[in-house]
């Protein structure tokens, strides 16, 4: 379907992604915001706030992050595209409910700028830090989807497909970006409302008696249905049968987990966005994703001017990791060179796939600031000698 | 004259102005329906249900109001009361 | 003779001319509002949560409560089960946030009925904030709040609601804390309506849940159980029954209470009743009334789910 001509905000702006994260999210068609305000995510919530009463949406703030990311999964039952926004401490508080999330099959996005921690740490200055905690933070197995912009443009673009992805697999999404794409000013192009596409809710077409909340298989993925349906529906962080009963078994929790996992990872090609740039003839691969792929952008630049074969490989979907191209990659190039503002979590991920096929460099640190361009063609210089 | 014990129960029963219905194998024998019922008219089995517990059972002897307090009173679903209605 | 049968929306009623008297047949009247293959519940003999289920089954039926509607959200713990065992549409959350979860659900549709059924512990110790701000905003939703003065499902550990002086498995020399006093606590939140009933007091209890669905915004009614399992054998109270006949015994419903005597001392009286019931606009109500001012036709209202 497409989105809703009266709320897309169409025209070429010049906005930050914070902004560009909310234009996106309403052409999406998120309709229920619950927030807290942190720095440097608060901007977001602060034009949701000033947008949604003229296009008819519910913006609330609530009481700590904790309530606004299971207010989300209590609106997105009751059939609303529901949203919250944070950084890195308020993202700490959340983890309980991206399991809940996970385990409901309850569509919902999270946005997380994130900022330099632990802790309070760095409330002003970017950070990459969180990129495994959306991963593994909240407890027990399970896969989610993440995306990490680079652009006040796809704070815009890809806050649509985390929306989109979320109804699609029924799972929360993460929209990962930091303090510098997040405050940053671009140009930002808002396409007519007829040229969005968005996901409808998968609904069941089953009679209420009949509907099972998770029997009705599309692939992997259940098909729904929202309260006030008349399905009298069972929801529950327990693990459960497909009658959404639940069921204390290590049998049913297997074939629960199991599928929870593999709807995701089955469709990793489906899911996976990546950027590369003159990949196939590299020597040498710069993965990088963020506000750390642009500076990284320049440090290529800078090695292919002294001659060396580099390529350049953005992630634009973090989770679910692209392991078959990173395989494929390390059969046949010397090394990758990791740019991150961590200290190395997405390294690990590409040692870990590489398996030892192709060396593998970090331009790391501790976030705060953006790597230098000639810290990291040092380093590109410096695997490839 | 002495009414044997029988027929205390018929002119109970007859005095009763409902009944109650017991479903023995959901009680789990807490015994809210015995100790609270206004009239006395329950009182616990003397064997075992399914679950293993004593149920309620039906005190010929004693009236049964039909109010239902039994019923309102169960946390297992497994009693409750009705009034009989007159039909002409 | 003739026989006739008369059916109505909850129970069956077969007339026997013969006897001239009408019989109901084998189905308990709660039935209908329950996951029956479900039953017989977790809950151990003697326990007061399943007693308030059939008082809140009981009240549904009788304030005709649309079903289709109704939305039941639980946290976790003993009472965090009780969402699970409701054939309607149930939600069973995390640790102390089935309040937020509600809120969510209510506002993204204001049709539904939203019940939040939940423990003591969850709703005011690890959903104290929720509470609190949820009373405050007067979000519309219906809290029913089983206090039996424990954390019962990990078994028997010390609750913000634990009498002074009582006996819990991480207090077990006695409780050193005062307890909270739940009516108090959202009254000064704001909460619409407030009561508080034993599981001896049923047919209160059913009538204070009737109003509460008439009424609308933040409604509270604290209902006392007895956990024979872990509170009760720990305080004297063998069995569940002995604790609701101490229920029976101390409690006192007074002319023109107040919520601050309500507070619960062991070997004192237990204040029940209804505290407060008073009108106030809901977070709806007043953000639509407040944008409409403010924005007037620039402002588009909710028109609930997109999709």
């Amino acid at each position: 379907m497409k989105a809703d001509e009266k709320a897309v905000n169409t025209g070429i702006h010049f906005m930050d992604g914070d902004s560009a994260c909310c234009e996106g999210a309403i052409a999406a068609g998120c309709r229920f915001v619950a927030g807290y305000p942190i720095t440097p995510s608060t901007e977001v919530v602060e034009l949701i706030a000033q947008r949604f009463p003229k296009i008819g949406g519910i913006f609330i703030q609530m009481e700590d992050e904790i309530a606004s990311s299971i207010a989300i999964s209590g609106a997105s039952w009751a059939g609303a595209k529901a949203m919250t926004v944070t950084s890195g401490p308020g993202f700490s508080l959340m983890m309980e409910h991206i399991g809940y999330a996970v385990m409901t099959e309850t569509p919902c996005v999270f946005v997380n700028v994130q900022r330099g921690g632990p802790s309070t740490g760095l409330p002003t200055l970017p950070g990459q830090q969180d990129i495994m905690q959306c991963r593994w933070g909240s407890h027990g197995d399970y896969e989610v989807i993440a995306l990490s912009p680079n652009s006040p443009q796809e704070c815009f673009d890809l806050t649509i497909q985390c929306f989109n992805l979320a109804e699609k697999y029924r799972v929360p999404v993460f929209l990962m970006m930091d303090e510098c794409v997040g405050h940053m000013s671009e140009r930002v192009v808002i396409p007519p409302a007829d040229e969005i596409e968005i996901e409808p809710r998968h609904y069941t077409e089953q009679a209420p008696g009949e509907f099972s909340p998770y029997n009705d298989m599309e692939g992997l993925v259940p098909r729904t249905t929202k309260a006030g349906d008349g399905h009298n529906i069972l929801v529950t962080g327990l693990t459960h049968d497909d009658r959404g009963y639940p069921d204390m078994s290590a049998n049913t929790h297997q074939v629960l987990v199991d599928r929870l996992i593999k709807k995701i990872r089955h469709s990793a090609d489906d899911i996976i966005i990546l950027e590369e740039d003159d990949v196939d003839g590299a020597d040498i691969v710069v993965v990088s994703y963020g506000i750390s792929s642009r500076v990284a952008t320049r440090g290529v630049r800078m090695a292919r001017e002294k001659g060396l074969r580099v390529g350049m490989l953005r992630l634009v979907t973090v989770w679910p990791f692209p392991e078959n191209r990173i395989r494929e990659l390390a059969d046949r190039i010397e090394a990758f060179v990791v740019v991150e503002m961590n200290q190395g979590q997405i390294m690990r991920e590409v040692q870990r796939c590489s398996e030892g096929r192709a060396q593998v460099a970090g331009v790391l640190n501790y976030g705060g600031a953006i790597h230098p361009p000639e810290e990291i063609y040092q380093t590109i210089a410096g695997v490839s000698s | 004259m002495k009414d044997s014990k029988m027929a205390t129960a018929e002119k109970k029963e007859r005095q009763s102005r409902g009944n109650v219905n017991i479903n023995k194998d959901r009680c789990k024998g807490c015994g809210f329906c015995v100790e609270f019922c206004p009239t006395h008219a329950l009182r616990f089995s003397e064997d075992f249900n399914a679950l293993g517990y004593h149920y309620p059972v039906r005190l010929e002897e004693a009236a049964c109001t039909g109010c239902d307090q039994c019923g309102a009173f169960c946390p297992d679903f497994a009693i409750f009361g009705y009034r009989y209605k007159s039909h002409t | 003779m003739t026989e006739s049968v008369v059916t109505d929306h909850t129970k069956q009623e077969t007339i026997s001319a013969d006897q001239n008297r009408v019989e109901l047949c084998e189905k308990n009247p709660a039935e209908d509002f329950l996951r029956m293959d479900r039953i017989p519940h977790i809950w151990c003999p003697g326990c007061g949560i399943g007693t308030s289920v059939n008082a809140f089954v009981r009240a549904l039926i009788e304030a005709k409560v649309d079903r289709s509607k109704l939305c039941v959200v639980s946290g976790i713990g003993c009472s965090g089960r009780v969402s699970g065992y409701l054939n309607v549409d149930a939600f069973h959350t995390t640790h102390g946030r089935a309040i937020p979860f509600a809120t969510g659900l209510k506002l993204a549709n204001p049709e539904l009925t939203v019940v939040v059924y939940s423990g003591d512990g969850d709703l005011s110790a690890i959903g104290g904030n929720h509470l609190v701000h949820a009373a405050r905003r007067n979000i519309d939703i219906k809290v029913v709040c089983v206090n039996n003065f424990i954390y019962s499902m990990t078994g028997g550990q010390a609750a913000p609601t634990t009498p002074m002086g009582t006996i819990a498995s991480t207090a077990p020399y006695g409780f050193c804390e005062y307890a909270l006093n739940l009516p108090h606590f959202v009254e000064a939140c704001g909460a619409t309506y407030i009561a508080r009933w034993t599981t001896f007091h049923v047919r209160q209890l059913q009538k204070s849940m009737q109003e509460s669905f008439a009424k609308k915004g933040f409604t509270f009614i604290e209902v006392i159980a007895p956990c024979p399992t872990l509170y009760g054998r720990r305080n004297q109270y063998r069995q569940g029954v002995d604790e609701m006949k101490m229920f029976k015994e101390v409690s006192r419903r007074e002319k023109d209470i107040e919520t601050r005597d309500a507070e619960i001392k062991p070997g004192e009286k237990i204040v029940i009743g209804k505290f407060v019931d008073r009108e106030r606009e809901t977070w709806l109500e007043s953000m639509q009334h407040h944008y409409k001012e403010v924005l007037g036709d620039a402002y588009y209202p909710y028109t609930g789910a997109m999709i």
